[in-house]
């Protein structure tokens, strides 16, 4: 019974990294950095609050909570902003459902940035932390941007570093190490006074313990080839990354946009990947916009990843993480924005409320679902897939 | 390592494109005035312009994305385009 329930608590944590953790600076860099559109470059982010619902409920996953943003002026040339954020997780996964049992945890990030503007340039620096009970995520950033060309290009290059600590529940004395340093570098363009067009490139190198100390990968089984047995993951210890990407949006005759972006990555761990989105917002009214998008994403695997191993350590690095996976996804977007200029309500000058609802969905070409009722020969399970919906409740208020 | 070596071979092709383009835009180099005006800039400046008129819910996306796909970085916020305020 004892013996039980340590494994409960131990293999109960395996889809951790599903959520979220390892990856937050990466996503906050663009968030927090409070760089302007292309075309505003040199000036400071307005005075607002920004507070966000967000909902992720897909593949036994959900995910919801909310972020609040607020940003305040200090005199013409700083801006100061700070935010909190909230993941409340309930996982029941398929990689949690094949050797554990659902769990529930939360993590919470805090972020500290200022914003200096200097005659044509805008310096950011930032700081976040990032905390659950068995990982702790700290980020430092620096970006610096600057207009040229009679404010028509843009030019950013920004830098951050991060410092993970990883731990593990029911094992206190397991900690590890995960360093992050990422390097970008952006430019924006105005084309004509209808077009914009952005490049921007990304490098990433990881170093220390990248993989998920819950999860395991499978081989088959010495004794009985109807069946498998379990071993730890194994990663190498770096990881170098690089994305570029290209993107344009283009104003329509009418008050409306059409969008396009292509992004595409390649990594030290063999994996390539292509994205494509295509988007469209519809101005119905001055107050009310429609908006819509499709996103397809396709990668291949990582050069030691496996869906089922031949035999016990086969090889120096070993993975069955899905996300390491070829894979597909699809996402169908919509959203309808409302935008009140000039409000009528006290110390408000403009409001914007925005719900957004994303259909995604993933397709997995070797990763195949353990789970899946009926009896299977190890490697001829089905092939694992599932969607999710993510809804976005945004208000943003300036003042 | 052959796969940062391919990595490497990438970025030293990348990265001189890129400052060419990066030098032809900027106003010290060129001879050539900008041509869209100021004035000009009011549909640029429209929030249905902006790749990233929601602010967090759109940094937000990059973070699920991130959590699922092994694909990471230049997501826009670099000057890409962001418009996150």
């Amino acid at each position: 019974m004892e013996q039980k329930a340590a494994r409960e608590v131990v293999v109960g944590v395996t889809d951790r990294n599903q959520a979220c953790h390892g990856k937050v600076a990466l996503w906050l860099l663009p968030a927090m950095a409070g760089l302007c559109s292309f075309a505003q470059a040199a000036t400071l982010p307005v005075d607002n609050v920004d507070v966000l619902y967000h909902r992720y409920d897909g593949g036994g996953m959900v995910i919801d909570g909310p972020s609040v943003l607020v940003r305040k002026s200090a005199g013409p040339q700083v801006s100061l902003s700070g935010q909190y954020y909230v993941d409340s997780v309930s996982a029941a996964s398929v990689d949690v459902l094949a050797t554990a049992s659902a769990y529930t945890e939360e993590r919470t990030e805090y972020t500290l940035g200022v914003d200096y503007l200097y005659e044509r340039a805008i310096m950011s620096l930032g700081f976040t932390n990032s905390s659950e009970n068995d990982y702790e995520a700290n980020t430092l950033y620096f970006t610096v941007s600057q207009e040229f060309f009679g404010g028509m290009s843009t030019v950013t290059l920004g830098y951050a570093g991060g410092w993970d600590e990883v731990g593990k529940v029911g094992n206190d004395s397991f900690s590890e190490d995960a360093d992050r340093r990422n390097f970008q570098l952006g430019l924006s363009q105005v084309l004509t006074r209808n077009t914009l067009v952005g490049l921007d490139l990304e490098v990433v190198t990881d170093e220390g313990f990248l993989q998920n100390p819950y999860r395991q990968n499978r081989y088959l089984d010495p004794n009985d080839a109807t069946s498998f047995l379990y071993q730890p993951e194994r990663y190498p210890e770096t990881r170098t990354s690089t994305s570029v990407a290209a993107r344009a949006i283009y104003h329509l005759p009418y008050r409306a946009s059409i969008r396009g972006e292509y992004r595409y990555f390649t990594d030290t761990w063999g994996i390539n990947a292509h994205t494509v989105e295509l988007g469209y917002a519809h101005g119905l009214n001055d107050r009310w916009t429609l908006e819509g998008s499709v996103r397809y994403y396709r990668q291949g695997e990582a050069d030691f990843y496996s869906d089922l191993f031949p035999y016990e350590n086969s090889q120096t690095h070993l993975a069955r993480d899905k996300e390491l996976s070829s894979l597909s996804g699809t996402t169908l977007a919509t959203g309808a924005v409302f935008e009140w200029k000039q409000t009528s309500l006290p110390g408000i000058k403009r409001l914007q409320f925005s719900l957004l609802l994303d259909w995604l969905n993933f397709d997995y070409d070797n990763f195949r679902d353990v789970t899946a009722p009926g009896n299977y020969l190890p490697g001829e399970e089905p092939l694992y897939s599932f969607d999710a919906l993510v809804t976005r409740a945004s208000l943003i208020l300036e003042y | 390592m052959p796969g940062r070596t391919k990595v490497m071979r990438r970025f030293t092709i990348i990265m001189p494109l890129l400052l060419t383009l990066l030098l032809s835009a900027t106003a010290g180099c060129s001879p050539v005035k900008p041509w869209v005006k100021p004035y000009e800039r009011d549909r640029l400046a429209d929030p249905i312009m902006s790749l990233s008129r929601h602010g967090r819910a759109d940094s937000y996306m990059h973070h699920v994305y991130q959590a699922r796909e092994s694909a990471r970085g230049a997501e826009g916020g670099a000057g890409g385009g962001c418009g996150c305020n």
